[in-house]
């Protein structure tokens, strides 16, 4: 509940800076907003594209906040999300099989392929103690490479050098269903399977032993490794389903939104998980949510800086101050607490005060994200 | 007469508790005044209000008989008012000047003048004792002058009032000595201290009077030197209490474990543990008696798993488990309730059920097929709360980090004798508790032996060794100097040998 005013809040807060940056530039905010906001929903084809922006945003956010949440800081998402479209997309183009099964192994492949890739880090952080934040970035780079080389070598495109070549439609997620539900939006059966990644996701966290073991091994390490957990393979397996989780996003985007890959991209979509997770406080619902405001923001700037003379880079601007809010979250929780402890103080008598929280409730999980470099 | 500080009915609620109710302090310029209290009797709770780290709901704050606010701790130390907390509050890497410098920086043009503040705290050390070395690196010097840095720390802000929060809890007999010699030291001086703590012996030997509280409310004040301990137990305990536990001579059974010439390096690679061989039988408790640092954590590392045996052997049951994983030694009925609770005992930020299963999680009825049985979970965490007498704001759902560390304690213990093993060692079990909490602990670990398992003591407390354990073998340097029966030896025999003269050269 607190958790979510905190959220709400760096999010009116970002809007509020926002509508400065735009009346300081000489624009009128109210009308830049109407227009952010129509570009994203003005019809159900707008809606539709901006659940579909939101989509992959879904999945490397559960990335992120499945890390975040057995300790780990998993910045590679973005090269999670490459390799893994990469393996989606080879199995895509050369399988010849009915499109169930088709997707079936897809999906798998990329699920695998982003898990292979965060394996790496999750490795030499069990087994030598490298930073797992060192590791995945140059994974990252690994990765960029590697489609770099890849793409033009085995899956040139037709007409251009730099893409891979087009999917075909049964290689793809589209879904005439959904898609015609939005007035012809390019929504996508990604959806589904994010929504499904958000339950199992919730279902590992909170009712399993797996998921206990995780997140024990993420709070205190010393403790779990007392109590007989294995903690290196816990470390490794984390790192696997969070990658995974970044590989799906891969599918999402390379074989839902889009139908082929570019070289010389590192997904932003990779980094955005982490603004993404911490505005969701790492809860899968809450990412869920986080991720469709994220991609409302980005589908809705376009349509904004084509009415007004508002730059779209504004709306950069308010995602990123949107997410120094959402980072600096004890902050919040005191203007939360004291918020809370003024009201009560008018109404009556300070009987039941709430107490500040104890040092170190909000963990040190999201120090030092404030340097994130967003592409 | 002049009162410094007067903390008057002073009332704080947390959700579920009321860990303040009305309680009245007054600090006479010049005096030790002990405040005694159980664990979770709102000791910490009170002295943080003091220290401005949190704000009273109702009551009167009086510096100097000025009534005053005191917003934060920046205001108490401009008020005169320093607090040396039981964790301290160091940065490992920083050299002695430098942590005491911190926050509080001197210098020009950006750069700090160490030389001066050096030179200061040279001459605080010297004039009070303290014996610190400005230049040392925090993460070289030994805790208890860590905690010396931390008590100039106070004097260097030129506080006149000053908090020790369970200051001796970290220390070695040796250390409590020297601090209490300091403490009558700051005290000629002029200042004025607040000794929180439970420990009476330590309130008889250094304060002038004690301020007594139990659950949240104050029970008196009264003159240390013309009260006795027990009745200062029983004001803070609410009944009386039995210092010394009674129990039945031991009837051991077979050998538990067999320890035969082990040998165990620590994380700097040094042979921890040298050629170590004892006998653990069922039925008898055998204490491990030694200074801090002798071998003892090797040991209890090595026979657990957590560290790996150079050579020599850990024979469990006649079977070696020198091998085998920790959880498989759990399983076979080892059971150790660690040396610190808040590093190895508990998740912090788990819930208290959660932390009630750690070791056994994965095993029906706490979970089937992967899938975690909350029901279950809840109901058997609420009953080792309930029998272990774990006060927490929310019961089962408590965060482990809330619980006060007497608290935190007792909940390990449950955890660790609720599985029963064959095996337990308890390693420094009652530190940091009172003694209505030691007495309780003391009869769970003896009920333990006599349900016919061993128990493996490990404590610095010379009284914990030598009330509990039925045998006591001896530790200096790694090595086992001797061991000798409980009802046979005394202190001096004991501290002679922890010193590291052999038994058989010892008068008795």
């Amino acid at each position: 509940m607190r958790v979510a005013v905190v959220s709400l809040l760096a999010i009116l807060f970002g809007l509020l800076a926002g509508g400065v940056l735009m009346a300081a530039t000489g624009h009128n905010p109210f009308e830049g907003y109407r227009y952010l906001f129509e570009g994203g929903l003005k019809n159900p084809e707008r809606i539709g594209n901006t659940i579909a922006t939101g989509t992959p945003l879904i999945f490397t956010g559960l990335a992120v906040a499945f890390a975040f949440r057995t300790g780990l800081f998993n910045i590679g998402v973005a090269g999670q999300m490459l390799f893994g479209g990469l393996c989606a997309t080879a199995v895509g183009l050369n399988l010849d099989a009915p499109r169930p099964i088709l997707l079936l192994v897809m999906i798998a492949a990329a699920f695998l392929g982003g898990a292979l890739w965060a394996v790496v880090p999750g490795f030499l952080k069990a087994k030598y103690n490298v930073h797992e934040v060192v590791s995945s970035i140059m994974m990252n780079w690994i990765a960029y490479w590697t489609v770099y080389y890849a793409v033009p070598a085995y899956f040139k495109g037709t007409y251009l050098e730099t893409e891979s070549q087009i999917l075909p439609a049964a290689a793809t997620l589209r879904d005439p269903f959904i898609s015609g539900l939005f007035g012809g939006s390019y929504i996508n059966m990604g959806l589904y399977i994010a929504v499904l990644a958000v339950i199992v996701v919730a279902f590992i966290m909170n009712k399993t032993t797996i998921g206990y073991e995780l997140k024990a091994v993420g709070f205190n390490r010393h403790t779990a490794e007392y109590a007989g957990i294995a903690v290196n393979r816990s470390i490794v397996l984390s790192m696997a389903i969070s990658g995974g989780l970044g590989g799906l996003g891969g599918m999402a985007q390379y074989a839902g939104n889009a139908n082929n890959m570019q070289i010389g991209v590192l997904p932003s979509q990779g980094f955005d998980g982490i603004a993404v997770a911490l505005l969701g406080a790492s809860a899968p619902i809450g990412v869920m949510l986080a991720a469709v405001f994220f991609g409302l923001l980005y589908s809705g700037k376009g349509f904004m800086s084509a009415m007004t003379e508002v730059p779209p880079e504004i709306a950069d601007s308010i995602i990123a101050i949107i997410i120094y809010f959402a980072a600096t979250s004890i902050l919040m929780e005191r203007l939360v607490s004291w918020l809370i402890k003024r009201r009560k103080g008018q109404r009556s008598k300070p009987e039941e005060q709430q107490p500040a929280p104890p040092p170190g409730e909000t963990s040190g999980k999201k120090e030092g994200l404030y340097d994130v470099e967003h592409h | 007469m002049e009162y410094i500080v007067e903390m008057l009915n002073i009332r704080k609620e947390f959700p579920g508790v009321v860990a303040n109710d009305d309680i009245t302090l007054q600090l006479r310029k010049g005096e030790i005044h002990a405040l005694l209290g159980e664990n979770g009797a709102g000791k910490s709770t009170l002295m943080s209000i003091l220290f401005g780290m949190y704000q009273a709901d109702r009551g009167v704050i009086k510096v100097d008989g000025k009534e005053t606010k005191i917003a934060n701790p920046n205001v108490a130390n401009r008020l005169g008012i320093g607090m040396v907390h039981q964790h301290f509050k160091l940065v490992e890497n920083f050299t002695v000047t430098e942590n005491i410098m911190l926050g509080n920086e001197i210098g020009r043009f950006g750069m700090l003048d160490v030389k001066t503040a050096a030179r200061k705290i040279e001459e605080l050390s010297a004039r009070y004792g303290l014996n610190v070395d400005p230049y040392a690196k925090i993460e070289d010097i030994s805790v208890g002058m860590q905690q010396r840095v931390e008590i100039i720390k106070t004097l260097y802000r030129d506080a006149n009032v000053l908090i020790l929060d369970e200051p001796t809890a970290v220390l070695t007999p040796q250390e409590i000595a020297e601090l209490q010699v300091i403490l009558k030291n700051l005290v000629a001086e002029g200042k004025s201290i607040i000794l929180i703590t439970h420990k009476l012996k330590e309130i008889k030997a250094v304060a002038d009077r004690c301020t007594v509280i139990r659950r949240g409310k104050t029970i008196g004040t009264v003159e240390v030197a013309s009260t006795s301990e027990q009745k200062m137990a029983e004001m803070m305990v609410g009944r009386s209490v039995a210092f010394k536990v009674e129990k039945q001579a031991s009837k051991p059974g077979e050998t538990i474990l067999k320890l035969d010439r082990l040998t165990v390096r620590n994380s700097k690679k040094v042979e921890g543990l040298k050629a170590f061989s004892l006998e653990v039988r069922a039925g008898e408790i055998v204490g491990i008696a030694g200074v801090e640092g002798n071998g003892q954590s090797e040991l209890v590392e090595a026979i657990t798993g957590l560290a790996r045996v150079e050579s020599g052997s850990i024979l469990f049951k006649g079977d070696s488990i020198a091998e085998l994983g920790i959880r498989q030694r759990i399983a076979k009925g080892i059971g150790h309730i660690p040396e610190d609770r808040q590093k190895r005992g508990l998740v912090l930020d788990y819930t208290l059920e959660e932390n009630m299963i750690i070791e056994n999680y994965y095993l029906p009825p706490f979970s089937k097929r992967g899938l975690l049985n909350k029901s279950f979970i809840r109901k058997y965490s609420e009953q080792i709360l309930k029998s272990f007498d774990v006060r927490s704001g929310q019961g089962a759902v408590s965060i482990a980090r809330s619980l006060s560390g007497g608290n935190q304690q007792k909940a390990i213990i449950g955890r660790e004798i609720e599985q029963n093993p064959a095996l337990l060692i308890a390693v420094q079990p009652t530190r940091g508790l009172d003694v209505g909490s030691i007495e309780y602990i003391h009869r769970r670990l003896i009920e333990h032996r006599d349900k016919g398992n061993a128990v493996l003591l490990v404590s610095l407390e010379l009284d914990e060794i030598l009330n509990v354990s039925d045998r006591i073998a001896v530790v200096n340097n790694g090595q086992l100097i001797g061991i000798v029966n409980a009802s046979e030896t005394n202190e001096n025999e004991i501290g002679l040998m922890m010193a590291g003269v052999p038994a058989e050269e010892v008068q008795t």
